[in-house]
């Protein structure tokens, strides 16, 4: 791993990460879902909560882009406020991820072989063991269905994987001497991990963050498909297309346009994710697994 | 203060078997102890009364009481969670309360749909990425080798809920090769239940596949840089020969750990296909459980899949330190 700077500094991390291909097409393609559902909070050509019953399962056309569900709705209108379900939840839930699972990670690794570390590293596996999706079925469960239990269940299941990079990361940069130079200055493991050990984990946390991203996407999208996630009315991508599955010999154009928004933006924040990790660490230039 | 090395340090590499495999068993049963401790604590703040849900809103509280009683719900925590641990290390994992069998049968009837499907899935995408991804590494940076990645990258993207509902429209509603959803079971002839599960393992085995095949590929790719390829190739083996005895069999190791854990999510993610096939799996016992309040069966069900997912993790760790001594000191 490669703690390293930026290739070019001059030009700013951001002048930097657009030199990558992948980076840039993806930021498109998650850009254009980021925006469509921030413009769904001011303006959405129809109503997407309105029953229309006179309109329903019409095909693409002039006055509805991608044609109407079963009840009339407008499925383009429905995928631009869908856009903010998913995409906060997702972003929500890498968020919790991050802080809860970050510290958890530095703090293990400073107290390396220790009791502490020995907890913070077995609760990981426990958490580890139990596949997202069970996880989201057990909370959902308990607390019953909503887009809030959706983001806890996507966000404890992201717990461990930040506390694992984390830890792993810090690990190897405990045995720099920059690290040693700083505890003969007298400061203390707290002080280690805030000042030098975060900002040189913090690309690695920004790619796995993309990553982590785009999985809470699709998680988002299997539960609410299952009828776990944001309740209706509020639209949903995954719940569209549960609804699209018993109409698909009728009007197959409900389940296409759906599904194609999943997949682009989950393309998009991979392929900005693997842009990045490229430009982060030029010798892991490899494909993303 | 922490400690200066690496746990894994030279002096402690070369352990012997014994000792790790002992530990790795009490980290395993430790973990399976936790596992079943969470999953009965959280299912035990599910609000609503198994009992009443049972009976009715109608019911007599007289006759609540003594359904409570008869189903041990009066008794205390501890002693219900010991009876229910007691009961699972000999396969008995209590009476479903909606549909008043003992719960290892469901389960097992399920099992007989859910666990061929995901054999089916780990097959198909085995077969698919393996030598997708040897090739991809071998024709690096050719035309093969781009697409193949376009096109697992899109894999990995795609949910596989909704490929599966893609199947459905092309090979069920306009081609009519195969049936929509449904499963005849294994009584209606081999074949015919594996052609009912076709459609489901394809949509199960993609994502899964483009993963692999990637791994495959990054795996290759590292062995193919080390220097005893470079040797073999000195020493007169053709590129081809070098591949197949000295490279996929070292980049193999990487492979087979991600094959490990994916058996839990095949198992895992079953659930959802099932749910767009219409199978009468784990998936759809576990739905069902839960709008019914059946917990007994949302425990026992997911309290399977996670021993699944420990056991698997269990036996991957242990083939490779049977393979890799050196992996025996990071117990």
């Amino acid at each position: 791993m490669s703690f390293g700077a930026l290739p070019d500094e001059k030009r700013g991390l951001v002048g930097v990460a657009f030199q990558s291909k992948s980076f840039a097409l993806g930021f498109v393609l998650t850009g254009i879902f980021v925006l469509a559902g921030l413009i769904s909070f001011v303006w959405t050509p129809y109503d997407a909560t309105a029953l229309a019953v006179a309109d329903k399962l019409k095909s693409p056309s002039s006055l509805h882009w991608f044609g109407t569900d079963h009840f009339g709705r407008d499925i383009f209108s429905m995928i631009m406020v869908g856009a903010r379900t998913s995409i906060a939840v997702a972003f929500v839930a890498v968020g919790i991820g991050i802080a809860a699972g970050v510290p958890l990670g530095l703090w293990a690794a400073a107290r390396q072989a220790s009791i502490v570390d020995e907890i913070i590293m077995r609760a990981n596996d426990l958490v580890f063991a139990f596949p997202a999706l069970l996880i989201a079925i057990l909370i959902t469960a308990v607390f019953g269905p909503s887009a809030i239990n959706a983001i806890i269940a996507i966000g404890v299941f992201n717990i461990p994987v930040f506390a694992r990079l984390a830890r792993g990361a810090a690990l190897t940069l405990w045995t720099r001497e920059y690290i040693l130079a700083a505890r003969v200055a007298g400061k203390g493991a707290f002080r280690i991990s805030g000042e030098h050990i975060l900002p040189n984990i913090m690309n690695l946390l920004i790619v796995q963050g993309t990553i982590q991203f785009s999985l809470g996407i699709l998680a988002d999208a299997a539960l609410s498909y299952v009828g776990l996630g944001a309740q209706p009315p509020t639209p949903s991508w995954g719940r569209m297309l549960a609804d699209a599955q018993t109409m698909i010999s009728l009007a197959p154009h409900m389940a296409l346009f759906p599904g194609a928004a999943i997949v682009l933006t989950v393309l998009g924040l991979n392929l900005m994710g693997d842009g990045l990790r490229d430009l982060f660490d030029p010798k892991l230039r490899r494909s993303r697994s | 203060m922490r400690a200066g090395g690496n746990a894994s340090g030279p002096s402690r590499s070369l352990e012997p078997m014994a000792p790790y495999l002992l530990k790795r068993v009490i980290s395993l049963v430790l973990s399976l102890l936790a596992a079943s401790v969470v999953i009965f604590v959280v299912l035990q703040v599910v609000p609503g009364d198994p009992a009443s849900y049972m009976l009715g809103m109608n019911a007599q509280p007289e006759t609540v009481e003594a359904l409570r009683q008869q189903m041990g719900l009066n008794d205390p925590i501890v002693w219900r969670y010991l009876s229910w641990v007691a009961g699972l290390t000999h396969g008995d994992f209590g009476v479903s309360y909606t549909y008043k069998v003992p719960t290892g049968e469901l389960i097992a009837q399920r099992l007989w749909v859910s666990l061929p499907l995901a054999l089916y899935a780990l097959f198909l995408s085995t077969i698919i990425a393996l030598p997708i991804g040897i090739i991809s590494a071998a024709k690096r940076n050719s035309a093969a080798d781009y697409g193949i990645m376009g096109v697992t990258q899109l894999g990995i993207a795609v949910p596989n809920f909704w490929f599966a509902m893609l199947l459905v429209l092309l090979f069920s509603i306009t081609l009519r090769w195969f049936s929509a959803g449904g499963f005849p079971g294994w009584n209606a002839g081999f074949f015919v239940a594996m052609k009912a599960l076709t459609l489901p393992a394809i949509a199960l085995a993609l994502p899964q596949a483009s993963i692999l095949a990637r791994v495959m590929r990054s795996s290759l790719l590292d062995t193919l840089s080390e220097d005893y390829i470079r040797t073999a190739r000195a020493k007169g083996l053709s590129r081809g020969q070098t591949l197949v005895r000295h490279a996929v069999r070292n980049a193999m190791i990487p492979v087979l750990t991600i094959l490990g854990l994916q058996f839990s999510f095949l198992l895992a993610g079953a659930i959802i296909i099932e749910n767009v096939f219409y199978l009468p799996g784990l998936g759809r016992l576990v739905f069902q459980g839960i709008t019914q309040r059946d917990l007994i069966v949302v425990q026992s069900v997911v309290m399977l899949l996670v021993f699944a997912v420990i056991l698997v993790t269990f036996l991957v760790d242990i083939a490779y330190a049977m393979v890799d001594p050196r992996l025996r000191g990071r117990a």
